[in-house]
């Protein structure tokens, strides 16, 4: 049968039923003849879209190319040329915005499985143990990385492939940032792909110092000071848990997504051979709607549990990835929309035991262009539940400007630079990722690493 | 890895380590503490820094075994090492900050410990010793067997006074009262630090609330990460939510909501651990610590 090219080739994927039930990965990849048939849906346009989509631009046709002819290294290669951690975002890219949102063939069918194919280059990569190679010669300069997430790895690597003798400080015991913290396993595997993807990087010679916690075990200018580097990035996250400020919220059965998401990922709770423990509930209500509220609610879904998404505006605007509402809808997430908690209602011994909720309206557009929702008076209701998870989103960690003499933030914390290449206001030493911008994407985290990368280059030439 | 240079049985349950973690040696102050991860299958537990040797690059911890995790932490030897050991973490006492030296050298100090809390205070009034600023220490305990660290003190402290609830040693009677002894005898104090149980630091605060004694207490509510990342050790003081990781350990101790502090601290108790825990919070309530007046 001819391949019908308007629409993708279908990826193998675990049966709701079945992986509602274990935290393997969901998405089990192309296989090296789907990959093929895939990659024949690209049109090699001239001008293609997808790359001015992309925003660390991949050189996508070519890539997808490569796959084409049978050559998934010479497609990881490219790849790698722009990306540091393709394993990553292959994953958990955004690309029905980004990408794929402005793939020519997404016009009249569906656009080309970009995301899916990058995958699959560096999946096949690392099975062939095809590694990262830095030829440069060391220049002696120092530079030290704060943080191992996204943008830290990025900056460090490319640093470390000009030359440089770069340190990264992790404040966890474990580097991968968000990526080993918050994305939980059955969408981001932590060994085969996190790990490696790490391993990358320190194959290019970047040390990473795991247990360092910045601000408190030793200050940048301590580091500048006292330990000879003579530039730093900054790339150390938006961390900081929101909380609603409701009645209630201090009752035991409320996290923050943040707490819920470590103590399962990075510390493994789901498994019983790991010590720390997690809370089991049987009804869960987690609030909010991006990418952190689908993941705590899958979560809590796999620990056995019945899960309501409440969340204040409609599905249109539900800020997380398309793919991941789809998945989290498959697998038996209940969506409470156009819905808000006013208060956690507490049992005699200090537990949840429900919510108190009520309904909302859209009404005219706010500041960031989407409809503001409005509560509808006489309304609420109340449910019952036994845990809360508060997925309101997050913002910088403060202990690091706190610590550091000269370096601004701005009035949401965020640390201020200026010009593109991501300078603070204190010499020498640059910042990129969600620790500047606020929560961002995985891909605009390693962007910014990218270019502070170049930044700290151009400072010590002119130096 | 964080090698274990020496270990001791301090008393029952409860145990001394001292362990090289250069960094955290170079940098901690009293009143801060570390998280400790034995292996990839270990919790992070947090201890609050007992000593510290910076030429050694070594750190002396206290720790009772009260559940799984500390139980298997008992377990390790001289030589072993833990994998991950992370610090300092925390804000350093108020006291022991060399900005705030003139301030403190103007302060009545008194220190009150109960139980394992007697290790924490230490370093504190070790490094006020060494700044030439005097302090009282009143260590408290069930009984004589359950003493520790009173030689340690007795060199740091100005005047030691020692109690034990069935008068096994020292004063016959609980810390509260040795406190309201040496008050009704003319005694005055400004500051007061508490550590020890949180229901014994509760009943401390009352005391010193009515002697109008102005009080830090080290709160240590259930933490993950340590770094003000993950909301779990939230605490209310004075109707604010605090990160006791990042903005604490220590708080105003009259300022604290304790009920919903001891509410929040049995999130993760097993059915098992909590049964103990009542049991070890029943002989709290009967001054277990020495300190509390729990039975009053
Ligand atoms: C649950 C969840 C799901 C997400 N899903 C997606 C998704 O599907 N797609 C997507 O594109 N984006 C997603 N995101 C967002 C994305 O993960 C982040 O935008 C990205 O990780 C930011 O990278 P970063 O390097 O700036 O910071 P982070 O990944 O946060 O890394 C910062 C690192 O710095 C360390 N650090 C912080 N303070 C210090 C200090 N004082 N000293 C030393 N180290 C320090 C932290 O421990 C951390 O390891 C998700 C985020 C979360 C929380
Ligand atoms: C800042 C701080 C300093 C501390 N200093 C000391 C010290 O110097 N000496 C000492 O003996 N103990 C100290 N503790 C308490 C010690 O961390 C706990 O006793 C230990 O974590 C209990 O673990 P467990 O698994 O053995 O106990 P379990 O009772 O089995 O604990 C079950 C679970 O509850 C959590 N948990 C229970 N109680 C606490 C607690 N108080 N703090 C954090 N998590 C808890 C643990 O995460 C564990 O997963 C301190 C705690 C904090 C927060
Ligand atoms: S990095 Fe992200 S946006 Fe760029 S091509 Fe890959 S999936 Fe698309
Ligand atoms: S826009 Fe689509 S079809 Fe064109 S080169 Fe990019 S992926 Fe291929
Ligand atoms: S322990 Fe996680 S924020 Fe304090």
């Amino acid at each position: 049968m001819a391949q019908d090219m308007m629409v993708r080739v279908p990826i193998a994927e675990q049966e709701p039923a079945v992986r509602a039930k274990n935290f393997e990965e969901v998405c089990l990849g192309y296989t090296e003849e789907e990959a093929i048939l895939e990659a024949n849906r690209c049109l090699n346009c001239k001008n293609p879209r997808c790359v001015a989509g992309c925003p660390v631009s991949i050189n996508i046709p070519a890539f997808i190319q490569e796959i084409k002819a049978g050559d998934a290294a010479a497609a990881y290669r490219t790849i790698s040329l722009s990306s540091a951690l393709p394993a990553v975002c292959g994953r958990v890219c955004p690309q029905e915005t980004q990408c794929e949102g402005v793939c020519v063939r997404g016009i009249k069918g569906q656009p080309v499985a970009i995301g899916k194919l990058e995958r699959y280059a560096a999946d096949t990569a690392a099975a062939r143990g095809i590694m990262p190679e830095n030829h440069s010669k060391p220049n002696g300069h120092k530079v030290a990385v704060i943080g191992a997430g996204p943008a830290g790895l990025t900056c460090a690597g490319d640093l470390a492939k000009m030359g440089y003798d770069v340190t990264i400080f992790e404040a966890l015991h474990r580097a991968g940032g968000v990526l080993v913290y918050g994305i939980p396993e059955f969408r981001l595997p932590k060994d085969k792909v996190v790990r490696h993807e790490v391993e990358n990087v320190k194959a290019l010679g970047v040390k990473i110092e795991e247990n360092v916690v910045i601000g408190r075990s030793v200050t940048i200018d301590e580091l500048m000071e006292e330990e000879g580097f003579e530039a730093i990035f900054i790339g150390s996250g938006a961390g900081l848990p929101r909380f609603m400020g409701i009645p209630g919220e201090q009752a035991n059965g409320v996290f923050s997504a943040n707490e819920f998401l470590t103590r399962n990922n990075l510390m493994k709770a789901y498994d019983d051979d790991y010590d720390t423990p997690i809370s089991r509930g049987k009804k869960v209500v987690v609030v909010g709607g991006g990418n952190v509220a689908m993941d705590a609610a899958r979560t809590a879904l796999r620990l056995g549990a019945e899960v309501h998404v409440v969340y204040r505006r409609s599905e249109e605007e539900l800020p997380a990835r398309a793919e991941e509402v789809h998945h989290a809808k498959e697998e038996g997430i209940i969506f409470d929309l156009l819905q808000n908690p006013t208060e956690i209602l507490v049992d005699e011994k200090g537990w949840v035991k429900g919510c108190r909720i009520i309904k909302m309206e859209l009404g005219e557009p706010d500041e960031s262009g989407r409809r503001r929702p409005v509560e509808i008076p006489g309304s609420e209701y109340e449910i019952s539940c036994d845990t809360v998870i508060m997925s309101l989103g997050t913002s910088p960690n403060p202990l690091i400007s706190h610590t550091t003499k000269g370096l601004e933030t701005n009035r949401r914390g965020c640390i201020v630079t200026e010009g593109e290449f991501g300078a603070t206001t204190k010499e020498a030493v640059y910042a990129g990722g969600d620790a500047v911008t606020g929560a961002a994407t995985v891909i605009l985290a390693m962007g910014a690493g990218k270019e502070a990368a170049k930044g700290i280059d151009q400072y010590f030439k002119n130096k | 890895m964080y090698q274990i240079l020496s270990k001791a049985k301090l008393a029952d349950k409860i145990f001394e380590m001292v362990v090289r973690a250069p960094r955290v040696a170079h940098k901690c102050l009293p009143g801060q503490f570390i998280i400790a991860k034995i292996d990839e299958t270990g919790e992070r537990i947090p201890l609050t820094i007992c000593d510290y040797d910076r030429e050694e690059g070594t750190i002396t911890i206290v720790f009772q075994t009260v559940g799984a995790s500390t139980e298997r932490m008992s377990f390790l030897e001289a030589g072993e090492a833990f994998e991950d050991f992370i610090g300092p973490l925390g804000r350093p006492s108020v006291l022991c900050l060399e900005e705030n030296l003139d301030k403190t050298r103007e302060k009545k100090i008194v220190f009150i410990c109960g139980g394992v809390g007697t290790a924490p205070i230490y370093p504190q009034v070790k490094w006020l010793k060494e700044h030439g600023i005097p302090a009282t220490v009143i260590m408290g305990s069930r009984n004589k067997d359950l003493l520790f660290y009173v030689d340690n003190m007795k060199e740091v402290a100005e005047h030691l006074y020692v109690c034990t609830d069935d008068g096994s040693y020292g004063f016959h009677g609980m810390g509260t009262n040795q406190l309201q002894a040496l008050w009704d005898q003319g005694d005055r104090f400004d500051h007061c630090v508490a550590i020890g149980p949180m229901i014994m630091m509760k009943f401390v605060c009352k005391l010193t609330a009515e002697l109008g004694i102005h009080t830090e207490v080290s709160m240590n509510p259930i933490m993950v990460d340590g770094t003000g990342m993950c909301g779990a050790c939230r605490i209310l003081v004075g109707d604010e939510v605090k990160f006791a990781c990042v903005d604490g350990p220590e708080f105003d101790g009259h300022k604290v909501d304790w009920d919903a502090a001891m509410v929040r601290q049995q999130q993760y108790k097993t059915a098992e651990g909590r049964a103990m825990l009542a049991l070890k919070e029943g002989k709290t309530h009967h001054g277990g610590c020495g300190n509390c007046g729990g039975d009053r």
